[in-house]
């Protein structure tokens, strides 16, 4: 079941590939700014790389985050998925899974790309990659719980970056920081543990938080 | 409950099996309301639902794989084509639908040789087509339909009519929202007028 | 009908009222005599002189505001598990009051860190964790006010203040951890104040006040917030303000 409600999410993400395409260029282009409006001097843009690329990948994953269930919501799918003979927590975690494999893979493939116009150094890279695959489920997780409380609200856009912001900031400061500790020379590894951490507490609590939400955004 | 404004209230029936039940009712009087409460994707603000002598509440999923409810909002992906939509849609309720048994269902919906097109190139009759074929393969036995007659033209009026009497034959029980009577034979016939 | 669920907002609001004065009349003399406590017999600090008088007022209210954010969790998941409209009114009550006071902690601590850091803002462990509370706070009332029909409202809200709650530990940690990593950066209170018997007493009397008019603000605003529901409804018509 959860096999055919990511393959169906892809198949829709894959006829929307457009929309692929904005979120990693709406990364790569809010990275970007960054040493314009900073200054080119590269001891100071390795050092707040490890922020501005994170806090640059919150960004872009909080705006994909609208189409997560709007369209759904929109065209009367959501209600069907809603009343399928399985758990809801079951067909938020499809989507979720969907949503990271469209929306967050992407930025993490990317990343080490926008980590070369830092001067990052090639092991911190590595890092980078690592912390972005272990930290952005947990963007799409908590994520989800904001989108399915702001379906069909007005201002749905800037609301749900209100709600979800916050809740990003354990993900940023153990993933920003477990590349400065990489940049720094010392070892990244409880950085990522406690991001890994962090993973595994958002897969416990957000599909179910989402499955709620969802219930009472449809209702 | 709308908002905080009371839509209706001290509605107690029960439904034998075989049963069509027209809703009818002007607009804002409850009719979407009273399906999705029936379906379980509104909680009533009083009373509660059974289904074969249990909650709706304590059935949980497990009503779900004997209710197919279609909204007023068809439920049809515009970028997947009629098959696609027709086949995930079934899937995701755990029933396998082979193309061929796809293209079959779409054809007696009257879409032969429109099945691969996207649904975003079908007429806005034609999609509610595409969304109705699934009551040829929920193998469901409750139906809920809401205004699902909006938009079909006649030919389309008959073939939900004997989908309805094959349906209420076979024992099933079928509640429909809509202003339009369609004078089903089968099975024993009740209506239900909400008033605002 | 179920009589007790309609009943409980509206024999709640007389009894609200009659509550009010219990709480709003000792509330104000608590301050009095904090304040009194806190000026003229608490003890200049001999680091800081008399700046430090500040934390009579900021200590209270950073302990009122995390305090206040839990409890608007407990109501708002009350109201929602049980279907309890007065517990998610309450819910919606307590949250301005509970951004106010974290508001005025920040504000106080950063008034205070005027004088002791040579900074307003020093980006230190608990300030930032407050400013993150604030952002709580103002989430959830922003996700309340942007829903127009109540019962939606209600549960979102608690969705919301329940996954807030889950994650105030988490984030409170990670700020903390994140501080002690970039101590170079942040400057660090030069020793703590010691703590004198009427310093205490001040800030216990304060916490006090503070504790007591919320009760009276919370009834205030529950009161407001059951006539514009219950006038939507129009049930209510026989109570008059």
């Amino acid at each position: 079941m959860l096999r055919w409600i990511v393959w169906r999410d892809l198949t829709l993400a894959w006829r929307r590939r457009a929309d692929i395409l904005s979120t990693v260029f709406f990364f790569i282009i809010v990275v970007s700014l960054f040493p314009l409006g900073i200054g080119p001097e590269t001891e100071l843009l390795r050092s707040i790389a490890p922020g501005v690329i994170w806090v640059a990948a919150l960004l872009a994953s909080m705006l994909s985050l609208n189409r997560l269930f709007a369209n759904d919501h929109q065209d009367g799918t959501l209600e069907q998925l809603l009343l399928t003979p399985q758990p809801v927590f079951m067909v938020v975690l499809g989507k979720v899974l969907a949503h990271w494999i469209v929306s967050e893979i992407p930025l993490v493939l990317i990343a080490p790309l926008v980590g070369l116009q830092f001067d990052i150094p090639n092991d911190t890279l590595w890092i980078l990659v690592l912390s972005l695959l272990i930290g952005t489920p947990v963007l799409s997780l908590i994520g989800s719980v904001g989108a399915a409380l702001t379906l069909g609200l007005r201002g749905g856009g800037v609301l749900i970056s209100i709600l979800v912001l916050p809740l990003y900031i354990p993900a940023l400061i153990f993933g920003a920081g477990a590349v400065e500790a990489s940049i720094m020379g010392t070892t990244p590894a409880p950085h990522l543990y406690l991001l890994g951490a962090s993973a595994i507490v958002s897969l416990i609590f957000s599909p179910w938080a989402t499955a709620a939400a969802l219930r009472i955004s449809v209702e | 409950m709308r908002g905080d404004r009371r839509l209706f209230s001290g509605l107690d029936l029960s439904l034998a099996a075989g049963t069509y039940l027209q809703v009818t009712g002007p607009n804002g009087s409850g009719k979407t309301s009273l399906l999705r409460i029936l379906c379980g994707l509104l909680a009533p603000a009083e009373g509660e639902i059974k289904w074969q002598g249990e909650s709706i509440r304590s059935l949980a999923e497990d009503f779900f794989t004997s209710v197919t409810y279609l909204g007023h909002r068809h439920g049809v992906k515009d970028e997947l084509s009629a098959i696609e939509n027709l086949r995930i849609s079934n899937a995701l309720n755990g029933i396998v639908v082979t193309k061929d048994r796809a293209r079959e269902v779409l054809a007696r919906m009257g879409l032969a040789g429109r099945e691969s097109l996207p649904a975003r190139l079908l007429s806005e009759g034609q999609r509610r087509r595409v969304a109705l074929g699934r009551l040829l393969t929920c193998n469901t036995k409750l139906w809920l339909l809401d205004e699902v007659l909006t938009s079909l033209d006649k030919s389309a009026v008959d073939l939900i009519r004997s989908l309805i009497e094959e349906h209420l034959a076979s024992g099933g029980i079928a509640i429909v929202a809509t202003h339009q009577d369609l004078a089903i034979a089968a099975g024993s016939s009740q209506r239900l007028e909400l008033a605002t | 009908m179920n009589l007790y669920k309609y009943a409980s907002p509206a024999t709640f609001y007389p009894l609200a009222g009659k509550m009010i004065p219990w709480f709003a009349i000792p509330s104000a003399i608590l301050f009095a005599v904090g304040m009194y406590v806190g000026f003229f017999v608490a003890p200049t600090d001999f680091q800081q002189g008399d700046a430090y008088r500040i934390i009579f007022i900021h200590v209270p209210a950073a302990w009122m505001g995390m305090f206040l954010y839990v409890l608007m969790a407990i109501y708002a998941g009350i109201g929602w598990a049980f279907n309890a409209r007065l517990a998610s009114m309450m819910a919606s009550a307590l949250a301005i009051t509970g951004a106010m006071f974290t508001l005025l902690s920040l504000v106080t601590g950063a008034l205070w860190g005027k004088p002791t850091w040579g900074t307003y803002w020093a980006w230190d462990a608990r300030m930032t964790s407050t400013l993150i509370l604030l952002f709580l706070y103002i989430g959830f009332i922003s996700l309340q006010s942007a829903i127009d029909d109540t019962r939606r409202a209600d549960r979102a809200g608690a969705v919301l203040a329940l996954v807030g709650v889950i994650n105030v530990p988490i984030i409170y940690f990670s700020v903390q951890w994140w501080n002690t990593l970039h101590q170079g950066a942040s400057i660090r209170i030069l020793g703590k104040p010691t703590i004198a018997a009427p310093m205490l007493a001040a800030m216990l009397i304060m916490l006090a006040a503070c504790w007591f008019y919320s009760v009276a603000i919370v009834l205030i605003r529950l009161r407001c917030i059951i006539l514009e529901r219950e006038q939507n409804a129009s049930r209510f018509a026989e109570v008059n303000v």
